[in-house]
């Protein structure tokens, strides 16, 4: 298979996209498309600075890679779960670290779960029994991404979600009809209240695969082992099940996610009487929140 | 023969297929993995020539960017 611009051996084959391109050729669609949807989304502007939520996977290295080519005003954060389970957590970081060492002008900043509320995500999964692992990682996660964007008076979060990622959520709720998730997927989620951060997901037009073959056409050393909790993950099915449907029908999964978003938007689904949320604002941290007096994250560490 | 390497495996298997083909062989969903051969990356229509070795890297991430999933939307 050959490039389309040029001709040479193609490295990447895009079947969604009917287009192969060299290794060269693919780096520079590939950050060029990541500034159009940025763009298109209005995202963030070019004179914000952008706070990247990095776990030392692909796709947040990948977007921090992109970000920093790219010229925006970035920093990365880290979280230290406290994952043990084969070091994860420490082999993550340390990927993290290697990244920054690299001589691309990118600066991070860690916070420690541990240390800094005095129990890793495990630990506290296990004194929560009853609450699933993924769940309070993502709640803990949140949390602190969301305090870190605003303490640090950053316009937005970048988060390395991929369309794999999006369809694979997407199917998810469309499974269990979940109208309320159904209304606010999207590839950015706006601020809807002074402290709660605007999210953004610069990756989201991209398959999986593609953001895999740019970490390794630019030979970022990423974390390639699952999370250890992830094994048999439904989120994996899922990503499964959507693979065996592009391998039959090329551009299933794009057509899946895109089309929804197209759909919602001009037939106006799930956008019915719904409450809008009345965020105040957590007793204790001061973060948004539906709850009276504290939030999920307060509750869950017996803060008062 | 060729090699086919994933995830700490290796098959060997007969020249002249494409790299699609071996992908299957194995057993795997050529959506699902990317072909590395001599450290390059080569798209799955590469047809594997005798003493090739080529490696299968996974693409499909259960890493901690996952777990946001789990709850949509803050739970708050």
């Amino acid at each position: 298979m050959k490039c389309r611009k040029c001709g040479g051996p193609a490295a990447v084959n895009m079947r969604q996209h009917r287009l192969a391109l060299c290794g060269e050729h693919f780096t520079e669609w590939f950050i060029s498309r990541t500034e159009r949807v940025i763009e298109q989304y209005g995202m963030f502007a070019p004179e914000d600075r952008v706070l990247v939520a990095v776990s030392g996977g692909k796709d947040s290295l990948a977007l921090w890679d992109v970000l920093l080519r790219l010229g925006y005003d970035v920093e990365a954060l880290y979280i230290n779960l406290g994952i043990a389970g084969q070091h994860y957590s420490e082999e993550s970081k340390a990927r993290v670290e290697q990244f920054a060492s690299e001589g691309r002008g990118a600066g991070f900043q860690v916070v420690d779960v541990k240390q800094t509320y005095g129990r890793s995500v495990p630990e506290l999964a296990r004194e929560r029994r009853g609450r699933e692992m993924c769940s309070l990682c993502g709640l803990v996660k949140r949390h602190i991404m969301n305090r870190v964007t605003y303490e640090g008076g950053f316009a937005a979060v970048a988060t390395g979600h991929n369309l794999d990622d999006e369809a694979a959520v997407l199917f998810a709720n469309v499974l269990r009809w979940q109208t309320g998730y159904l209304a606010r997927q999207a590839p950015v989620l706006p601020s809807t209240h002074p402290r709660l951060a605007r999210k953004a997901k610069p990756f989201s037009r991209f398959y999986e695969r593609d953001t895999a073959a740019y970490a390794i056409l630019q030979g970022i050393d990423y974390i390639y082992e699952e999370c250890p909790h992830s094994r048999g993950a439904t989120t994996i099915l899922y990503k499964e099940l959507l693979n065996r449907l592009e391998t039959r029908s090329r551009g299933a999964k794009q057509q899946f996610y895109l089309s929804f978003l197209k759909t919602r938007h001009e037939e106006g689904l799930f956008s019915g009487p719904r409450e809008e949320l009345d965020l105040g604002e957590c007793e204790n941290c001061g973060q948004p929140t539906t709850a009276p007096g504290l939030c999920a994250f307060c509750r869950l560490w017996g803060m008062s | 023969m060729i090699k086919v390497v994933y995830r700490g495996k290796a098959w060997e298997l007969k020249a002249g297929m494409t790299a699609r083909a071996a992908i299957k062989k194995v057993g795997l969903d050529p959506e699902s993995v990317l072909v590395v051969r001599d450290g390059e990356l080569v798209t799955d229509d590469t047809i594997l020539k005798d003493g090739d070795e080529v490696r299968l890297i996974a693409v499909i991430s259960g890493g901690a960017e996952n777990c946001f999933h789990r709850k949509r939307y803050p739970e708050r």
